[in-house]
Order: C-alpha cells, then sequence, then structure tokens
C-alpha cells in the first residue's frame, strides 16, 4: 500500500488524475497522521472533515470526467494567517481566538478551486511576528528535527511560518500556505529542510490575510519539492481586484517551464552578506551551493549590495510603522477579544482589550511603530528607512547589470533550541538578516535545502531574482535540488 | 473687500479667517467599498466588510471619487496633481473602525485655486475678492454616534464610515464674516454646478471647521482657534463674529488666545472650548501601504475637463450678453438649479428677457407663497413655457397670463386647456372695443374734456376702464391704438 505521506504535490495530484489511488484515500491517511502528531503543536484547528469534503468532490469530478484542477485531491495545510469562510481564523493570537470569518481569503479560494483540500489551520508566530513560532498564543509549534547529539532538546521550526513547515517536514501534508513579510517563508523553510518561494509582491492576493506590515506582506508555497513549490505558487497566485496592490498580470506556468540548465545564467554572489564570523557549516553550504549552479551551466560573479548592512534596521522601522496601524482595528468593538472592565469607558476598554489581546512581541512591536511614527521622530526614523528601503532597492536593479540571480544563505545558522533566543528580541531579530533586503525590494526569493550542519541540523540556500521573474528562481532552486542530494528526514520522534 | 473692523477698547482689530470645508463626494458607493452612500437608511445597513475594517480586509479606491474631486479642482482653476498618494491618520474612536482614516496629507490630489466672491452676489457693482485655495484632498468620513438610544451605552452606525469627502482647504483670506459667507455660498454653488457635492448642509453633506484669529491691522498674525463641523453659513457668520470678539475681549483683559479647538453652540449662539493643543492628538500620519499612488493619465484629466458643466462667472457673462440684466443674470446663475430652469426654458423656445422675468417675478413669487423650492414647483419648465408661448403669441395678455398661473398651480392643468375653458383668449376684435371705449368716454365725459386739455396722466384711467370692460381679455396694443385715436 503506498504511504501517502511521502507523495508530493505532484504525485498526489497525477496519481488521483490516473486513477492510482482515490483523493478520499489520501485525505484520510493524513487525516490519521495530523491526528496522530499531537506532540509538535502545528495544527490550532484540525479541520479532518474539510479534507475529506473536497476530496471526495475530486474524486467525484474524476468519475464524472470533469476536468481536474492543479491541485486537485491534494490536502493542504492553511497558515492561520488566511481567513477562511466558516473556520477559525486567529492570527495565533488570544484577540482573534474564537473568531470565525464569513469570508474566505483570495489565496485559499484559490487553493480550493484548484482542488485543493484543508487539512487544518496551521501555527504561527502571533500576527506573524517572530522567527520562532514562541510568540504562538496556542503554544509554540516544535520542529521535527533533533540534533544529532542524541539529546531531546526541542527545537524551533522557524517563524512565522512554523506551522507549516513543522507539518510538511513531520510529512502530515505534502505542503501548505505560508507568508512572508521578511523571511517568514524561507527562514523555517530552511530550518526544516523543504523548500519554500515568497514571490514577487503582488503575485498573490493579500486581501482576507490578516495583515503585519502590507507593504511586505506575501503569500507564498512551503512543500518538500521546488516542483511542488511551482505548482502551489501557479494555484496562489492571480490579479485580485480587491487588492490594490495585486499584479494585473497572467500568471506563469512555472511548472511546465520548469528547467535546470541555467546555461547562460549569471550568479551573483553577494560580499555583504559574507558577514564577519559567519557560521563555518553555512559558509560551506554556501560554497557547495556555488559549484552546484556552476555545474549547472551557470557563471558565478562577485557582486556587491552595498546597503545590505541598513536592510534589518530599516525592516525593524517599516515592518512595526505598518503593524501598529495595521493592528488598531483589534479594538474589542466589531469581533474578537473584548476585555471591559466594570464601569470602564472607551478609552479604558481599548487599553484591556489590547492590553489582553496581544502577547509581549506583538505589543513590543506596536510600540516601536507607534514610536517611528510620532511627530518630532517621523523623519529620523520612518522617512529614513524609506530611504534606505529605496536604496536597496536600488543595490538590486545595479547588481542585475552584471547577474539574472543571487545565491545566499537563508539564515545565519541552523535551528536553534526553544528558549534559546527569545530573552533577546535583537537576537532574534538577527535571523532575518539574509531574508529581509529581498522583502524590503519586493523580490521572488527561494529557500531549497544545502545541506546539513555539525549537529545534523538542515541549512538553507536562498535564491533572489528579478522582480517577475520567478522562473529563474525555481530553475536555479531544481538546479541545487538535484545536485545536494537532500534527502535528510527528521525521524519520527513523537 | 468691505473693511470689516472689531472695535476694542485699544483700537481696530482686524479678523484673519480660514475655512476648511468638509464636502461629501456624490458618488453611487463609498470611497474604498462598494458599499452605498445613501442617506436616511436604517443604521448599519450600508456596512461592507472593508467599512467594517474586519480582519484582512483591503480598500479599493472609487475611481469616480477621484474624478469628482479633480473635476472640482478644475471648476476652481486649480493645480490638479498628476501623482497623489493616501495617508492614514491614526486614532482610536469608536465611530472610525480601522482605527485610521484614510486621507491625504502628504501629497493632496488638487493643489493651489482660487475662488472669486463677490459680497452681494446680486449686486453687480458690489466688489469682488479672490480667495486662495491651498488643497483639496480626498479622504473617508467616519461613523456616527448615537447616544440618545439607551440609559448607559453609545451606539455606532457605520453608514458613513468610508464615505468619501472631499476637503476643501481655504489660505487665510477671508477678513469678515460676509465674505466667509459670500466664499461658503459661492464654493456650494461651484459644487452644486460640478455635481461633485450636493452642498445640503442639512444633511451634513457639507460643513466647514473655521479658523479665526484677531490682529491689529497689518500686524502680526494671532493665535488661531479652530472652530469644528459648522453646518450652516448663517452658524458659520455668527460664529466669527462671536469667537473675533471673544478673542479681542480675552487679548484686552491681558488674557492670551489659546491655540485650540472649539464647538459652536447654535443655541447659546457661543463657541465652546473642545480641547486644546495639548490634548491634541499625535495622528502619525504615514502614506497607506494598502494603496498604491493615484496617477492620473491625460486621458482621465481630458475626460474630467470635457465634462465639466458651463461654471457661474461664465453663465452669467453669457446671460447678459443674451440681453439680461445684470441683477437677473447674477440671480438666475448663483445656483445650479435655477440656470437650469431657466436654460430649460430657452431650450422651449422661450424669449430670454421674457423667461428671466417670468422667472423672477412669477415662479419666485409663487414658490416663496407656497414655500416650496425650486426643485418641488409644481409647474415644471415645459408647462411654464406652454404659459409664456400663449403671452408670446398675443393669444392672452400678461394680466391673464397670471391667472391662468395660480390656477395651474392649484390644478396642474395645462394653460392652453385653462384658456380654452375659461374663455381667457385675448380679443382683437377692434369693432367690440370701439363700442366699449364710446361707453366709457359718454359715461365721463368731463375727464375727456380734462385730457384733451392736457391732462395725459388720465390716459392710463381709459386704458383701465376698457381693460376693466373688456374683462381683461382686449388686446393692449389695440386698446392703445383705439383710444389714442378716440381721444383725439
Amino acid at each position: 500500500m503506498t504511504d501517502f505521506s511521502r507523495l508530493g504535490v505532484a504525485a498526489i495530484r497525477d496519481g488521483v488524475a490516473n486513477g492510482e489511488f482515490k483523493a478520499v484515500e489520501v485525505a484520510e491517511a493524513l487525516n490519521t497522521r495530523v491526528a496522530a502528531a499531537k506532540a509538535l503543536n502545528a495544527f490550532i484547528v484540525e479541520t479532518p472533515e474539510m479534507a475529506i469534503a473536497a476530496a471526495q468532490a475530486v474524486d467525484a469530478d474524476r468519475a464524472a470526467g470533469k476536468p481536474l484542477g492543479k491541485m486537485a485531491g491534494v490536502p493542504i495545510g492553511m497558515k492561520d494567517l488566511f481567513c477562511t469562510e466558516g473556520v477559525q481564523t486567529t492570527a495565533a493570537s488570544h484577540m482573534l481566538e474564537g473568531f470565525v470569518p464569513t469570508y474566505e481569503s483570495t489565496v485559499s479560494a484559490n487553493l480550493w478551486k484548484a482542488g485543493a483540500g484543508m487539512l487544518g489551520k496551521l501555527n504561527l508566530d502571533q500576527f506573524a511576528m517572530g522567527s520562532s513560532n514562541e510568540t504562538s498564543y496556542f503554544g509554540n509549534v516544535i520542529s521535527p528535527w533533533r540534533r544529532n547529539d542524541g539529546g531531546s532538546a526541542a527545537l524551533a521550526p522557524g517563524g512565522s511560518s512554523g506551522g507549516s513547515s513543522s507539518a510538511i517536514a513531520a510529512r502530515l501534508c505534502p505542503a501548505a500556505t505560508g507568508t512572508d513579510t521578511g523571511g517568514s517563508i524561507r527562514q523555517p523553510a530552511a530550518f526544516v529542510g523543504i523548500s519554500g518561494i515568497k514571490p514577487t509582491y503582488g503575485r498573490c492576493s493579500r486581501w482576507g490575510v490578516v495583515a503585519f506590515a502590507s507593504s511586505l506582506d506575501q503569500a507564498g508555497p512551503m512543500a518538500r519539492d521546488v516542483r511542488d513549490c511551482a505548482i502551489m505558487l501557479e494555484a496562489m497566485a492571480g490579479f485580485d481586484p480587491k487588492d490594490s496592490t495585486s499584479l494585473d498580470l497572467p500568471v506563469p506556468a512555472w511548472e511546465a517551464a520548469l528547467n535546470s540548465d541555467l546555461k547562460g545564467k549569471r550568479i551573483g554572489i553577494p560580499r555583504e552578506y559574507r558577514l564577519d564570523g559567519i557560521d563555518e557549516d553555512i559558509a560551506k553550504m554556501w560554497d557547495n551551493g556555488i559549484a552546484w549552479l556552476k555545474d549547472a551551466g551557470a557563471e558565478i560573479v562577485d557582486i556587491s549590495l552595498p546597503h545590505t548592512k541598513y536592510a534589518l534596521p530599516a525592516y525593524y522601522i517599516i515592518a512595526p510603522a505598518e503593524a501598529s496601524s495595521n493592528l488598531a482595528r483589534y479594538d474589542g468593538v466589531r469581533f474578537g477579544l473584548r476585555d471591559l472592565p466594570e464601569g470602564a469607558g472607551l478609552q479604558d476598554m481599548y487599553a484591556a482589550t489590547r492590553a489582553a489581546g496581544f502577547g509581549e512581541e506583538v505589543r513590543r512591536r506596536i510600540m516601536i511603530g507607534t514610536y517611528v511614527l510620532s511627530a518630532g521622530f517621523y523623519d529620523a526614523y520612518y522617512t529614513q528607512a524609506q530611504k534606505v528601503r529605496a536604496l536597496i532597492a536600488r543595490d538590486f536593479e545595479n547588481a542585475w547589470a552584471s547577474c539574472d540571480l543571487i545565491l545566499a544563505p537563508t539564515a545565519p545558522s541552523a535551528a536553534f533550541g526553544l528558549g534559546e533566543k527569545n530573552a533577546d528580541p535583537l537576537s532574534m531579530y538577527l535571523n532575518d538578516v539574509f531574508a529581509v533586503p529581498a522583502s524590503l525590494a519586493g523580490l521572488p526569493a527561494m529557500s531549497v535545502p544545502g545541506g546539513l550542519d555539525k549537529q545534523g541540523l538542515p541549512l538553507g540556500l536562498q535564491i533572489i531574482g528579478k522582480a517577475l521573474d520567478e522562473q529563474a528562481v525555481l530553475n536555479a532552486g531544481l538546479a541545487i535540488e538535484q545536485r545536494s542530494g537532500f534527502t535528510a528526514e527528521a525521524g519520527e520522534w513523537w | 473687500m468691505s473693511e470689516y473692523r472689531i472695535q476694542g477698547n485699544t483700537g481696530e482689530w482686524e479678523v484673519v479667517i480660514g475655512l476648511e470645508v468638509h464636502a461629501q463626494i456624490t458618488s453611487e458607493s463609498k470611497l474604498f467599498s462598494g458599499s452605498s452612500t445613501g442617506f436616511g437608511a436604517e443604521p448599519n445597513s450600508h456596512v461592507s466588510l472593508v467599512d467594517a475594517a474586519m480582519p484582512g480586509m483591503l480598500p479599493v479606491p472609487n475611481r469616480e471619487c477621484l474624478r469628482q474631486a479633480v473635476r472640482t479642482g478644475m471648476a476652481i482653476n486649480a493645480q490638479i496633481n498628476r501623482w497623489s498618494r493616501f495617508d492614514r491618520k491614526n486614532y482610536f474612536y469608536a465611530d472610525l473602525p480601522q482605527g485610521y482614516q484614510i486621507s491625504q496629507l502628504y501629497h493632496p490630489i488638487v493643489g493651489e485655486g482660487e475662488i472669486e466672491v463677490t459680497l452681494n452676489e446680486k449686486d453687480p457693482d458690489s466688489p469682488t475678492k479672490k480667495i486662495g485655495i491651498e488643497r483639496i484632498h480626498v479622504e473617508q468620513d467616519a461613523g456616527k454616534l448615537m447616544h440618545d438610544q439607551h440609559p448607559t451605552m453609545s451606539f455606532v452606525d457605520l453608514n458613513r464610515s468610508g464615505v468619501a469627502l472631499m476637503e476643501i482647504v481655504s489660505r487665510p483670506d477671508i477678513s469678515s464674516p460676509q465674505e466667509a459667507g459670500a466664499y461658503l455660498k459661492k464654493l456650494r454653488s461651484i459644487l452644486r454646478y460640478v455635481g461633485s457635492c450636493d452642498g445640503n448642509m442639512e444633511q451634513g453633506s457639507m460643513r466647514a471647521d473655521v479658523n479665526v484669529s484677531v490682529r491689529k491691522p497689518g500686524g502680526e498674525l494671532g493665535t488661531r482657534t479652530e472652530t469644528k463641523n459648522v453646518n450652516s453659513i448663517r452658524f458659520m457668520m455668527q460664529a466669527i463674529e462671536y469667537e473675533a470678539q471673544r478673542q479681542v475681549d480675552l487679548i484686552e483683559s491681558g488674557g492670551a488666545v489659546v491655540q485650540e479647538t472649539r464647538l459652536f453652540d447654535p443655541n447659546k449662539m457661543e463657541t465652546r472650548s473642545m480641547r486644546s493643543k495639548e490634548d491634541a492628538h499625535d495622528y502619525r500620519y504615514f502614506p497607506d501601504p494598502d494603496l498604491l499612488p493615484v496617477e492620473l493619465d491625460d486621458a482621465f484629466l481630458e475626460e474630467c475637463r470635457a465634462s465639466l458643466p458651463e461654471l457661474p462667472d461664465a453663465k452669467r457673462a453669457r446671460y447678459e450678453a443674451l440681453g439680461l440684466t445684470a441683477y437677473n443674470a447674477a440671480v438666475l446663475t448663483a445656483e445650479a438649479e435655477t440656470a437650469f430652469w431657466f436654460e430649460d426654458l430657452l431650450a422651449e423656445g422661450v424669449d430670454a428677457k421674457q423667461a428671466s422675468n417670468w422667472l423672477m417675478s412669477e415662479l419666485f413669487g409663487a414658490l416663496n407663497k407656497l414655500g416650496k423650492t425650486l426643485d418641488e414647483s409644481p409647474v415644471n419648465p415645459k408647462q411654464a413655457a406652454e404659459l409664456l408661448g400663449l403671452v408670446a403669441d398675443g393669444t392672452i395678455s400678461g394680466s391673464i397670463a397670471k391667472q391662468v398661473f395660480e390656477i395651474m398651480l392649484e390644478t396642474k392643468q395645462g394653460a392652453s386647456a385653462i384658456v380654452e375653458e375659461k374663455g381667457l383668449k385675448q380679443t382683437n376684435d377692434t369693432g367690440a372695443i370701439e363700442a366699449e371705449i364710446a361707453k366709457i368716454m359718454a359715461a365721463n365725459e368731463d375727464k375727456v374734456t380734462e385730457y384733451r386739455s392736457g391732462k395725459d396722466k388720465l390716459f392710463g384711467f381709459f386704458v383701465g376702464q376698457t381693460m376693466k370692460a373688456m374683462q381683461g381679455k382686449a388686446n393692449p396694443q389695440i386698446i392703445n391704438d383705439l383710444l389714442k385715436k378716440a381721444l383725439g
């Protein structure tokens, strides 16, 4: 009997289409795995009946000879930042605990239309703010990976899409949605040895996705290989008139055009990313990546992205600034938590509700954002950060004169242990150092597994492409995937 | 223009006034959502997910609202900014679901323009003054709090939440309550002509924030106060008068004006402090990251320009060229509705002078008596044109026309039908008129003698008597001719 947990998106889609197995069989098998993996805390809500219903619909369509969608029969996990009609949507916050939207986000609706089914809502860092999944109100997700020291230290699955990364790595689902504001798809993908792509800003609609930082938020797929990412991105992307920042462009046939022959492609290696004291394993993986791409026919060029060191500070001004405003709507009036102390007035209710409803990290970012937008500080922080953002984007523009893609590490280290970094927000923020420049520039960027470090933990290689050139990014990812021989898996300890 | 001065103990004071007018843009749906903008609906019946700021909802600009703002800008000869942007104004309040108002602080859609005002717009000799417009920007309205629905709670109605407003900001070029009144009237007139706002202050679709300061003539600008949300022209003028006097009294008694927000209480006819500068919000304005900058292309601007109607000043000049008096032209163009009524009469073939005289005396008089507005007139331009046509072709006299019009107002019958039914047709029968003239002369021999000995004024007496005898139906010109002949 087929072990459906080992099948990816393409294999399930093709198997269902070819009649090798029924979509319902896959859904049932994965529902069982989800139910048995509570120790990972990857899901906030499980929706086995929805996975079955979607699968039954696909099986019926196939029996009736109807055309099947791009994701037909594929059960997936849905990051709990996407509003899902009739299913609790919390952004992993107490504020939205019990909130059941009456509407479906455009991206999730696109996926259901393509024939995918929902296994459940995946845990994440609260309001997508965090790099370790420790800020979730519903408890941190645990990575299925363990160090090779024989111990059982719980490791971070990365964040904010940590429920997604953990569930995919643990083979609870073949793929899941993620969102990436400053690395929230790429860093967790790297931490658990899977692939994930953040497309060009505007490819995926933000409508119905709980907002963190509007000018940066971008949804994307996470899966166990590059082809699966390409398939799922095709299903997620597309112009949405309900999102003013959505790109009015056709969705390319990324999967069909996958090609790992990189002849004629120039790969830029940014010298500013080779930080002093860079982790030895990371440096080695990066060198391997360069060799693999060369082997695939690409030319390697040294490039400079001179403003890189200002990217992280600029990001941690712009993202909290937008968040402080985006999260103002959680006021206890119309939905979600309301804390109305005895005799309280309106302002008291706001204060009590927001103090109780937001976790520490969310409150920290709201305060940072409020501060940098305040009269007297606005120019020094926000305006300055926007100028830096423009310079970062220009760095990339200049780089494209001499290269077509950029290769860099995804994160400065492998997964850390839960609790190791959460006492010091700054060291946590440093995790995003390689991820945020592409976010600030709105460029497509992908993480693919690049190997294991000395502790036996996965490391990720990041490919950054030109705006709208997801194809080149996916192709380079495929070239690495074919050469890295990455087959390591987390042991099933749960 | 006028020298408006407040006489204080220490001499004369000058008043400096600037107005921020909020005008609701005429549009079917809200600025960033598809909800209806209809007035008077059940509370919270025009609220979309976007208006209620549900999680994950995004604003999408309503192009029509931007178009109306641009057309308004063009009507005041303002600079139209091809590139503008929306900003968020952040503050917490129960009528503001997003926790921020989407507005335009840094890059408004319309830049500098001006409006020429006349203190007495109906007096062609009244001096004119140009009031500078600093900007027009587009923003969302807030919802409404209802405090009278529950003993301990306030209710929120979000029907207005997200409705598009234009904020039209004047320069502090206004120097008297009368000028402020003239400015607001002229602005309202322009908005109505353009069709970008109905100008209905009672329903709140137009309201003004009034900035007032005082200074010694020609001196340094004083500290200003802002009186919020004044919703009638009369109240605005009263608020300025009160506020300017209050500031003079305050300064002269050794106090200082505090920069603050005030409210006008029309019952007590006074302004009251609402909050001082120290309590002012820090709105943390920043560009709305959910929205792209607004970029206007040539085709869009061309369409806006081409769709602009003839504006009041141009119309007035054209009416004068048609032979109307300056006064009539000014009255007819002051409100778009009047001008459109007048032009409908012309389109029905009525002579311009006849139309303007009738409209201003007969129709306005009748509506005044009925307590109705032009929109509510029981007689429409087509029906009026029928009546005036009967006068023009000599079927009835002007005085009979008045009677016919009264019957039209009451019965809504057509003019021709009334004339037919009541037998009011004017007679040109010279024999019948001559017979009556002979009778009148015979009965008034003394007056005939007086007339013939040089008392010309008595001619009118004979005309009146003859007309009376003819029951008003004789052609006055024929009476004149025949009387002249008979009296010699």
